[in-house]
């Protein structure tokens, strides 16, 4: 009986009392706390007001379906813009994303603003750029599509510099040792290797687009999201059902046809 | 190849094969001509040279005074109030994602389809809800302010975790479950002992990239009125004080910046 | 007393599994298994060696026949019975099935959970005198000095040992391996191999092995029997194997 204690390795004492455990739970219980208090989050309120919230609940389950005809013209307006912006972003996103290749562009510092730069245009949320392209150009779908192209622009370059810096050096080097300048090396090696991958991306991107371009309008950046806010701010919520709707249905047959042309291209 | 070749008359064959990437061009051109054609560009206007140079000058003098002044309504009071909104959200979210997560999660058992059918579903409902719509839903119900932001972002984030975390439990190793089955665990032996524990990382690297999206949309949601650093960020471009603007979102770029780091370090900590 | 003495442990009685997409699992099966026994199941792949195992501590229902276990027929458990009869049958797996992140010793323990109320087992309430059993069963396997590390941290003959420990907690009749070497070295099959014959023969523990190699199967068992698309076709005393016999087995058609 002895014997096996002695045989026993000496527990730290970190692992003895659980001090990884009990320290994280502690921090993140402070988190919670601190986030319930600076945000006055407390259930008691939400329970207390719960029945203008099924009472909206009620009202948006009663679509009023004749308000569809109003909005088709601005639905298609919603997917026009995100075509346009994820094309801009996607095409302004190449040369980005070919100087950001680690083994494209040995010039470490190039590469590191580049990326940096990048990092800063993710950081950004689409409705932030909104509004502030509604401020410089006015309200309409120009603000809309500039928009879609800076975020979708951010989101492309970092999923086409991944792929680049994936790709088969072979082919390259072979044109290297026949003397190729650096735009016939893209031309010829690179791009042929990436093609499917950009356009996969590019779907995917527009995927993410037309869900965005639907409330980007609320802020006058055009598309549907104008009749949202028109609807929300006459307390017309099933005319905003209608529009949900809507758009889950647009949405969801965008999504089919994409990931139909993402299976085919890989 | 061989049998299609046979089937198929031999020039139709060819024909088709040379030519089907022009259907492609003139698809491609129908939709952009669609695309192009449909929107009417209201121009830019006038405006617009002057206002973009305001914007530069204010990003270039931000008003650093706003930073903190003690008021609580300063720059730094209300990105830590949006950074509270995103981690309650959050935290609540990944709470409510779980049993979602097992409930749309495919397995093989009988009938297991037509539920995991079902809660993939509905996960997809709540992915494509707005979530400034429902910002504006809570805020009927809790008034304006930080509480109908948490709401918000509980909601809404439990379309992406559940569908995450549903596939981590599809894809996770069974072989600890299975284990203590044979050991003569009941279910919630088995959850408890078995699941949870293998799959308990990778639910919280999950949950902290999608505290990173939150973080970017706790600081618009307050564009409508739902909380933290978006209210004063529209007020401020609507009277057209760029310098405030440009402190507001260079304060966002910092925190995005931070938070987006910070968590990466975490998630590679874990795996 | 004599009697349940040489009573066998298990009994199948012309048990068949079909599974739900039609596959034959099991044919006609019908032997017993004496208590004490190092027996080892071979077979090519896809022979049903896994599917007879996980019929004894139903993990899988058979279709139709009838299995035993000391006399008593297992089909009719159900809920808390059924749970019973597992606690009493150790199984070990190829891939050692342990909770990757959690320490040796919490692996180990759980081995109980057939004993404890549920609460006890989610809050890892365990007495003293259990924790020091799992001290014990972890020397048995050579490896107290590893009760804290974590489980992906070992070798795989060592998380193998692990595996053999938390059965050990079961305190089981019957230990069924289910390739248990498979995916180990020569040196830490040995390993692994020699504590299951040491269980075999110290704690007069029923072990059933699946085994792919046949040297190994004729160096440790008592007993080998041979399966060719889910029917039993060979059952030799360990005496009376010859290397001809398992070369049939093993032909293909
Ligand atoms: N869940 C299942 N559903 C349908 N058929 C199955 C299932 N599990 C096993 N089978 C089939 O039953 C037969 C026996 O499988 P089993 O796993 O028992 O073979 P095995 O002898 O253990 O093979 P191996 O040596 O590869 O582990 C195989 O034909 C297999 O394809
Ligand atoms: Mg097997």
């Amino acid at each position: 009986m002895t014997n096996s204690t002695l045989d026993l390795p000496k527990r730290p004492w970190r692992q003895r009392y659980h001090v990884a455990a009990i320290g994280w739970t502690l921090v993140l219980g402070v988190l919670l706390v601190l986030s319930s208090l600076m945000t006055g989050a407390n259930l008691g309120t939400f329970l207390s007001n719960i029945d203008q919230f099924l009472a909206l609940l009620v009202q948006m389950s009663h679509p009023a379906w004749s308000y569809l005809h109003v909005i088709l013209q601005p639905l298609y307006e919603t997917i026009q813009m995100a075509i346009l912006g994820t094309t801009i972003g996607a095409v302004l996103a190449v040369p980005f994303a070919l100087l950001a290749a680690s083994n494209l562009v040995g010039n470490r510092l190039l590469r590191g603003l580049i990326r940096f730069f990048l990092d800063l245009v993710r950081t950004l949320p689409d409705l932030l750029l909104a509004a502030i392209f509604v401020a410089v150009f006015g309200i309409g779908s120009t603000a809309g599509v500039i928009t879609l192209a800076i975020f979708s622009f951010g989101m492309v370059s970092k999923l086409f510099y991944e792929v680049i810096e994936t790709i088969d050096m072979g082919p390259l080097e072979a044109l290297k040792s026949v003397g190729a300048t650096k735009v016939t090396m893209i031309w010829y090696a690179v791009l042929p290797q990436i093609l499917n991958q950009f356009v996969s991306y590019f779907l995917y991107t527009l995927e993410i687009n037309v869900r965005a371009s639907t409330v980007l309008g609320y802020l006058g950046a055009g598309g549907i999201g104008v009749y949202l806010q028109r609807s929300l701010g006459e307390f017309n919520y099933s005319a905003t059902a209608v529009i949900i709707l809507a758009t889950l249905v647009v949405v969801l047959v965008i999504d089919g046809i994409s990931n139909h042309l993402r299976r085919v291209l890989l | 190849m061989q049998t299609t070749l046979e089937n198929h008359p031999l020039t139709h064959h060819l024909f088709w094969r040379r030519w089907h990437w022009l259907l492609w061009v003139v698809v491609v051109a129908g939709v952009y001509s669609w695309a192009i054609g449909g929107l009417h560009f209201t121009g830019i206007q006038e405006s617009a040279g002057s206002v973009s140079r305001s914007i530069l000058h204010g990003l270039l003098h931000p008003d650093w005074a706003y930073v903190y002044n003690g008021s609580g309504e300063d720059l730094s009071s209300l990105i830590l109030q949006t950074l509270a909104i995103a981690f309650l959200g959050t935290f609540v979210s990944a709470l409510i994602s779980v049993p979602f997560a097992f409930w749309a999660a495919r397995t093989d058992q009988h009938w297991a389809h037509l539920r995991s059918g079902s809660g993939k579903v509905v996960l997809t409902l709540i992915r494509t809800f707005p979530e400034i719509v429902l910002a504006i839903m809570f805020i009927k119900a809790v008034g304006p302010g930080s509480y109908a932001g948490v709401l918000a972002v509980s909601i809404h984030s439990i379309g992406m975790l559940g569908k995450l975390f549903s596939e981590s439990l599809e894809n996770m190793d069974r072989g600890a479950e299975e284990a203590i089955r044979s050991a003569g665990g009941n279910r919630s032996e088995i959850l408890t002992l078995a699941t949870l524990p293998t799959i308990f990382p990778e639910f919280i690297s999950y949950t902290l990239y999608r505290f990173e999206i939150a973080v970017r949309s706790a600081s618009i949601l307050g564009m409508v009125g739902a909380g933290g650093i978006g209210t004063p960020l529209i007020f401020a471009i609507q009277t057209r004080s760029w310098s405030r603007v440009g402190i507001i979102l260079l304060g966002i770029i910092v925190m995005v910046l931070a938070i987006d780091s910070l968590s990466e370090q975490l998630r590679k900590k874990l795996i | 007393m004599q009697a349940t003495a040489t009573a066998p442990i298990i009994a199948f009685h012309h048990v068949n599994k079909i599974y739900a997409n039609g596959t034959v699992g099991l044919k006609d099966i019908d032997f017993q298994i004496p208590r004490g026994q190092f027996l080892v199941v071979v077979g090519l792949s896809g022979a049903g060696k896994s599917t007879l195992l996980r019929t004894i501590n139903r993990m899988h229902e058979i279709s139709s026949g009838e299995i035993r276990i000391d006399d008593a027929p297992i089909g009719a458990y159900k809920g808390k019975a059924l749970r019973q009869l597992r606690c009493h049958i150790g199984m070990i797996f190829q891939n050692f099935n342990l909770v990757n992140r959690a320490s040796v010793e919490r692996n180990v323990l759980s081995g109980l959970v057939g004993y404890y109320p549920t609460w006890k087992c989610i809050l890892g309430l365990f007495s003293a005198a259990d924790k020091q059993r799992a001290v014990q069963a972890l020397k048995r396997v050579s490896l107290t000095p590893k009760i804290f590390t974590r489980a992906d941290e070992l070798s795989g003959g060592q998380q193998q040992r692990v595996a053999i420990a938390r059965t050990l907690m079961q305190d089981p009749k019957i230990i069924l391996a289910d390739e248990p070497v498979a995916s180990l070295d020569p040196r830490t099959t040995k390993d692994v191999m020699d504590t299951l014959q040491r269980l075999n023969r110290e704690d007069g523990i029923t072990v059933i092995v699946n085994l792919h190699s046949v040297a190994l199967a004729r160096q440790y068992a008592d007993r080998i029997i041979g399966l060719r698309a889910g029917e039993l076709v060979y059952d030799q005393p360990i005496d009376n194997v010859t290397t001809a016999d398992l070369d049939r087995i093993y032909q293909t058609n």
